[in-house]
């Protein structure tokens, strides 16, 4: 059935998996992946397939699903952000190692310029790493396509694809022409199964076989439909264009460019097909969203009498994410100014939500906190790091997920009090309870708020992986149940939670508060679904 | 024909929609798009924007070209400033007039829409009050876009075609009233440019 449809970078993903014979797709919400997950959850064809599409506790939970699944020879897809596979590289990067049996498409999300996380690394280097093939999709219909293609790969190689997106392929729209959709694969099991054990006898054996493999892939990467080489006869410089950076190259020149062009979609590096521009040309301009992955391997590759240029050199921004503008700067081709800026423009920040219960939180933290000298709050990933900008400013520290509980335990093991974490229960989950472990296995002098809102509110409302049962984790873990404290985050409850924290901070131990409110836009969202309900009963 | 168009506005006021009704217009005709839009943290009152690109030859780019723009619409006028950058020499700015302060430096109102004002092709509507006026307090954003219908280049009727199909499934009541909100944008800008000539 070929239809042609409307669809965000991530929607054609999901649907290309759908329609590539998915088993389950594994993942916690990550600004720019979540999309993905969404759209697999809403589909039909999903449905009626009975396809998993839960959401996962973390990112090296879903690595590990989706592994299993592949291990019984069906299909499999991973979605996270950038940051997410730091959480799961244990298991990704062994993955390569035990390889697969059923595809496995490990699809991460890159973020440049950072429009919502706290780095900007490029999950490419991951690839090159873990010695797996890697796809960068250049538009919303390669997207679509790439996805059987990379099951299809894994299977024939029997190891995981990396495939890498970032933020304006995952959320902009495109018309795709959907294809043909194919069946399941029925479960079977591994022709080796000694590969999948990797005691250091079976690790060294697969390591030499990763290793031999390499040729192999880099001539597929050669051949790849999605690696195209162009001649030109203007042959003083060659472009190198990665994923997206195709798009920017070509916005300039509409009927076809009169110069070299490698559009590189799939890795490893296809070297035979840069010698060959380096061959014919001077200089080699690389066009990559995200971190010079290509230009850095370049210097090794070509003979140094051809220049190499791009974000290294300085012909490209060395962070931040590519636009036409930077790209057309690079081309050496003019860039239009558009009117002055205005005086009368002022930064407008995002801010938490009027009536949101970490507002109450924050001011019932500051009320007390105020009262002490030398404290500190480290906190977390989600939306209650806004409680870092004014007008709270009540938090010190975010790093990383569950960063918050364990660097205030450091920083307690090392002298400091109050020592305060505030994680929210989506983030408590994903990576705060083996922190908290820790914490209740050396007493340390903390107070950790979970600030409970019933859900992943940053990235949209997804579901949390222990709303209901956070009171039993904490206890479960080993905290003094009279120093697990619950309270109610409203302006009319201030004295209560006041006089709890105050508490808790004075209790010489670890204590865990949980400030629970349902979020306030999925609490509209709930509003607004059961009214709708209500009106289709009544039609 | 090409149409590159940076919509903005604040978290939460509905620029997506407009996106998404102009979008579908553009499928029905025929034409390539590209949208992209911001999601996450910027959604939480600040400032958001989207790149929408329509034509008649394939698109290449997801994002607009500084200097290249051929609309700035907008919800919000400070927003509406923010990309004048983007704006081409040529291009039309179709802005609310009605404010969005949720900070606490936002700049001097009237600097604000003397800057828009000053601009040589600019529709500057208050669409909140057009909207409160009109009776359709809640379709502020169609409003908008009916103010902007003039000069998208795609017939009105096809608009009209696009708003029944995206509001189709709220049932008939809410279409009637974003049909209506749509008229009244197109009505106030065709008096606003009809007053510039």
């Amino acid at each position: 059935m070929k239809e042609k449809l409307l669809l965000l970078g991530d929607q054609a993903v999901a649907l290309g998996a759908l329609h590539a014979g998915l088993t389950g797709v594994y993942a916690y919400p990550g600004t720019p992946s979540t999309e993905i997950t969404e759209y697999i959850q809403a589909s039909e064809l999903a449905a009626a397939r009975g396809v998993h599409s839960r959401w996962c506790t973390n990112e090296k939970t879903a690595m590990e699903a989706a592994l299993g699944v592949s291990y019984v020879g069906r299909r499999a897809l991973v979605c996270m952000k950038h940051v997410g596979l730091n959480v799961a590289a244990d298991a990704f990067v062994n993955s390569a190692m035990t390889g697969t049996n059923g595809g496995l498409v490990v699809l991460v999300a890159d973020d440049p310029s950072m429009h919502s996380s706290q780095n900007e690394q490029d999950s490419r280097f991951y690839g090159k790493f873990a010695f797996v093939p890697i796809l960068e999709p250049s538009s919303q219909q390669e997207a679509y396509d790439m996805m059987g293609y990379g099951f299809d790969l894994s299977e024939q190689c029997g190891l995981p694809v990396l495939m890498r997106i970032t933020t304006r392929m995952a959320h902009s729209r495109a018309v795709v022409a959907t294809g043909p959709v194919r069946d399941q694969n029925p479960m079977s099991f591994p022709a080796d199964p000694a590969n999948w054990v990797l005691l250091p006898v079976n690790a060294r054996r697969r390591y030499n076989a990763l290793l031999g493999q390499q040729a192999d892939l880099e001539a597929r990467s050669a051949a790849s439909p999605y690696n195209k080489y162009t001649d030109g006869p203007r042959r003083r410089r060659g472009v190198v264009a990665c994923g997206i950076g195709y798009n920017y190259l070509m916005e300039n020149y509409p009927d076809g460019c009169d110069f070299p062009v490698l559009k590189l979609s799939q890795y490893p590096l296809p070297k035979e097909l840069l010698r060959r521009m380096a061959a014919e040309c001077d200089e080699i301009l690389v066009l990559e969203d995200g971190q010079p992955f290509v230009e850095e391997q370049l210097a090794g590759v070509l003979p140094t009498r051809c220049r190499i240029t791009g974000r290294l050199s300085g012909a490209l921004p060395r962070a931040g994410e590519l636009t036409p503008d930077n790209v057309k700067q690079a081309l050496g081709l003019e860039v239009r100014t558009g009117f002055a800026p205005s005086e009368h423009v002022a930064p407008r920040p995002p801010a938490l939500c009027q009536g949101c219960g970490h507002r109450d939180v924050y001011e019932a933290l500051n009320r007390v906190l105020s009262g002490y000298t030398d404290y500190k709050v480290f906190s977390d990933i989600g939306c209650y790091t806004l409680g870092a900008l004014p007008p709270f400013r009540a938090i010190h520290t975010c790093v990383d997920m569950g960063a918050s509980v364990t660097m205030a335990k450091g920083a307690a093991d090392a002298g400091l009090w109050p020592a305060v974490a505030v994680i929210g229960d989506s983030t408590f989950t994903h990576s705060g309870i083996t922190g908290l472990l820790d914490a209740v296995n050396s007493n340390a002098n903390i107070t950790v708020v979970i600030s409970d809102n019933l859900t992943t509110a940053m990235t949209g409302g997804q579901d949390s992986a222990g709303t209901g049962r956070l009171e039993a984790i904490c206890l479960g873990v080993g905290v003094d149940p009279a120093h697990v404290r619950v309270v109610v985050p409203l302006a009319r409850n201030m004295d209560e939670i006041t006089a709890i924290i105050r508490e808790e901070i004075d209790y010489r131990g670890v204590s865990v508060i949980i400030p629970r409110r349902e979020c306030i836009q999925t609490l509209k969202r709930h509003a607004r679904e059961a009214r709708d309900q209500k009106k289709s009963n009544e039609a | 024909m090409k149409l590159d168009i940076i919509l903005s506005g604040v978290g939460g006021q509905g620029i997506l929609s407009i996106a998404a009704i102009i979008g579908e217009a553009a499928l029905q005709e025929g034409l390539h798009i590209k949208q992209a839009e911001v999601h996450g943290m910027s959604q939480r009152g600040g400032d958001v924007q989207s790149n929408l690109r329509i034509a008649s030859r394939p698109i290449s780019s997801d994002l607009i070209a500084r200097g290249t723009a051929d609309v700035v619409l907008s919800l919000e006028p400070m927003e509406a400033l923010r990309y004048l950058p983007y704006l081409s020499q040529t291009g039309w700015v179709v802005t609310n007039a009605a404010p969005f302060v949720n900070i606490p430096d936002y700049p001097e109102v009237g600097a604000v829409l003397a800057d828009l004002q000053a601009l040589p092709h600019v529709i500057l509507l208050d669409v909140d009050r057009l909207a409160r006026d009109g009776g359709v307090p809640r379709a502020a954003n169609m409003v908008l876009l009916g103010a902007a219908s003039p000069i998208l280049g795609i017939e009105y009727t096809k608009i009209e075609d696009a708003v029944r199909r995206f509001f189709g499934r709220k049932g008939d009541e809410v279409v009637a009233m974003n049909i209506r909100a749509l008229a009244c944008g197109r009505e106030a800008a065709e008096q606003v440019m009809a007053a510039r000539r």
